[in-house]
């Protein structure tokens, strides 16, 4: 990992590119904002976007956060975690009890479940420390394989209702404004999405960021020059949970529906392909990686459907086939993601001076 | 009493199954330190080739030695195809490479045998004997299965030249390739014995936990445990850990049933059994990650 990370910081340029200097947002990535808070606007009063379609965007959304989440941990601090599917699953369990058992308002309980994940990875975190490269995936697999069984466990069912899960009711829009419930919940994920990766953008800028990235590239150094790696490896941990989290919990909304069993293993996974896919250390391959795993969670059956009738294979391929398949490949071809791929591709070909 | 010792003996004999799992996970790990997270999906793989051999009409005994050849072949393949490659990339790149491998047999034996759950026939002949109602014949199967297993590549590793060979790529591969054993290919072989050994506990265990794509993720867990228990750098450490780790299990759930008999109050049970698993990884990661029986590896500065 090391490696390829300072060839590329190295790569990027002249000192305009060392991520400590802040740089601002780019004009055009605003206009794509606002071009995206008004599609319920434009599209939805036109009928030219069916609800389907506003929630298959604020899933994309969702999952943007949590890539966003892992990317901060793996990608910017070098430790990889398999079983981010646990934090998200906190997030949104936290969401779902306090508004089907406390009637909370489901705003209100965005920030509790934040929190609430903050602990429980600062926690996870703590011990997990010690733990370097293997052990860690290791660990964190382990996690990712205990938690469905786990939120089943027994004490935990009058607020979990075990298996059976819990149904929670989408929000109507405040004010009476005239938006249908998937479109004003499409707005609001967007303006949180907004908010996550602004956030995590200055974090990433600041002596935070340099230090979780010191650490991600020479850990002896960084002890060295005293920053004290402990503390921040468990607190990097913490805010990734926190923003896995957070997606989580908004997960819980749109979906209306949480249960143990869709928290899987299979999550954590499509959250590391997620990853892996968008660039594992760069913000805009979050926005890539959380539109894949979506798309690929819709339209993998369809797609494997049409491989095996167009190549006529005697078995029906599934979705996961895809996934490992792209996984392996992409590891050979563009290991820095998408967007990394993209950005060296750029660096190659833009004019020089 | 007889309870608690049914409770050991199935122990034991789920114990030999992790013991497998774990010596397969060490030996990729001593000589390349990579773990292999796709190892349990590739006994699960294995295990299916073996269930469509006997239901084509072989007999158990041919179909064993076809599927632990067919996996032996797999593991090689891997190594010299995917894995070669990947010698010197970013553990990143590694791990990745084991999920995409892991999803690529979980999703292919659900394409080809469909995820409906079937039996799997026990190998081992159906015998009554004294003690019967404490170990049933297809437990002691295991652990003799197991046991043989072991002692098999024990031999193999202590005794004959290409063994030896195969210790010294593992141990110090540019002294070995000095003294011209050819260590790609001793690699290659450690990962299709790794698959082999794999494949004996796929095909053991199925008759317990039946046959579906999903049977190996726990026991994974609990080969992974296991490992760590006795240290991964150990192979014989693995296999103490393994028996451990079975033995363990069963006792959590016994106790956590003899407290709810006593108290009334349920604590831990077989729901938890993966639960209790993460909590032996990481408390064995956390307070000796070497294990039990692995040695401290220090890092020269």
């Amino acid at each position: 990992m090391a490696t390829t990370m300072t060839t590329e910081t190295r790569a990027a340029g002249g000192p305009a590119a060392l991520p400590g200097l802040r740089r601002p947002i780019p004009k055009w990535i605003w206009l794509g904002i606002i071009f995206a808070a008004l599609l319920p606007l434009i599209g939805g009063q036109t009928g030219l976007i069916s609800n389907f379609y506003f929630l298959q965007l604020s899933l994309m959304i969702v999952y943007s956060i949590a890539v966003l989440g892992l990317n901060l941990l793996t990608g910017f601090n070098g430790q990889i975690s398999l079983g981010h599917g646990a934090f998200f699953a906190v997030g949104a369990y936290v969401t779902a009890i306090l508004i089907d058992r406390y009637e909370m308002h489901y705003l209100a309980t965005l920030p509790l479940a934040m929190i609430a994940c903050f602990i429980v990875g600062y926690l996870f975190g703590r011990p997990a420390l010690r733990l370097e490269g293997h052990y860690l995936a290791l660990a964190t697999f382990a996690l990712a394989i205990a938690v469905p069984q786990f939120l089943k466990y027994r004490h935990f069912e009058p607020l979990t209702h075990g298996v059976q899960g819990i149904n929670i009711f989408k929000p109507d829009p405040p004010f009476g404004l005239p938006l249908s419930p998937d479109q004003w919940l499409y707005l609001v994920v967007l303006a949180c999405a907004v908010v996550m990766f602004i956030v995590a953008r200055n974090i990433v800028q600041s002596r935070m960021g340099r230090a979780m990235m010191a650490i991600r590239d020479q850990p002896l150094a960084a002890d060295t020059m005293g920053i004290n790696s402990a503390r921040t490896k468990s607190i990097t941990f913490g805010i990734s949970a926190l923003y896995v989290g957070l997606a989580g919990a908004l997960h819980a909304i749109i979906f209306e529906f949480v249960s143990p069993d869709s928290f899987r293993f299979e999550l954590s996974i499509a959250m590391l392909v997620g990853a892996v896919i968008g660039g594992i250390a760069t913000l805009s391959g979050a926005v890539i990686g959380g539109f894949f795993v979506q798309f690929i969670e819709k339209y993998a059956d369809a797609l494997t459907k049409w491989i095996t009738s167009t190549v006529h294979l005697p078995i029906h391929l599934e979705p996961w086939t895809i996934y490992g398949i792209v996984l392996i490949v992409l590891m050979y071809t563009m290991p820095m993601g998408i967007a990394g791929g993209l950005a060296s591709l750029w660096r190659k070909i833009r004019p020089p001076g | 009493m007889e309870q608690l010792l049914q409770q050991v003996a199935s122990g034991l004999a789920n114990g030999a199954i992790y013991a497998l799992l774990a010596l397969a996970l060490v030996m990729i790990f001593v000589s390349t330190n990579h773990i292999n997270f796709a190892q349990g999906e590739m006994a699960m793989f294995s295990a299916f080739v073996c269930w469509q051999l006997l239901n084509w009409g072989y007999s158990f005994w041919v179909a064993l030695p076809a599927t632990m050849l067919f996996s032996f072949t797999i593991g090689v393949l891997i190594e010299r195809i995917i894995l070669r490659p990947l010698h010197t990339a970013p553990l990143l790149s590694v791990v990745v490479v084991f999920i995409g491998l892991l999803a690529i047999f979980h999703s292919l034996a659900g394409a080809i045998w469909t995820h409906t759950v079937k039996p799997f026939p026990s190998p081992f002949p159906d015998f009554s004997f004294v003690h019967s109602g404490i170990i049933g014949p297809h437990q002691i199967g295991m652990i003799i299965g197991a046991v043989g297993m072991l002692g098999l590549l024990f031999c193999s590793f202590r005794f004959t030249p290409l063994g030896l060979a195969m210790r010294a790529a593992a141990l110090n591969a540019t002294s070995a390739r000095l003294v011209g054993i050819n260590v790609d290919w001793m690699l290659a072989l450690g990962w299709g014995l790794a698959a082999t050994v794999g494949s004996v506990a796929g095909v053991l265990v199925a008759p317990v936990v039946y046959l579906e794509p999903n049977m190996m993720a726990g026991i994974l867990l609990y080969g992974f445990a296991g490992a760590l228990v006795g240290g991964i750098s150990s192979p014989g450490g693995a296999v103490a850990g393994g028996f451990i780790v079975g033995v363990l299990e069963n006792m959590v759930a016994y106790l956590g049933n003899m407290l709810e008999r006593a108290t009334g109050f349920y604590l831990i049970g077989n729901g938890e059994k993966l639960t209790v698993a993460l909590i032996i990884v990481i408390t064995v990661l956390t307070l000796k990650p070497s294990g039990l029986f692995g040695h401290v590896t220090v890092k020269r500065v």
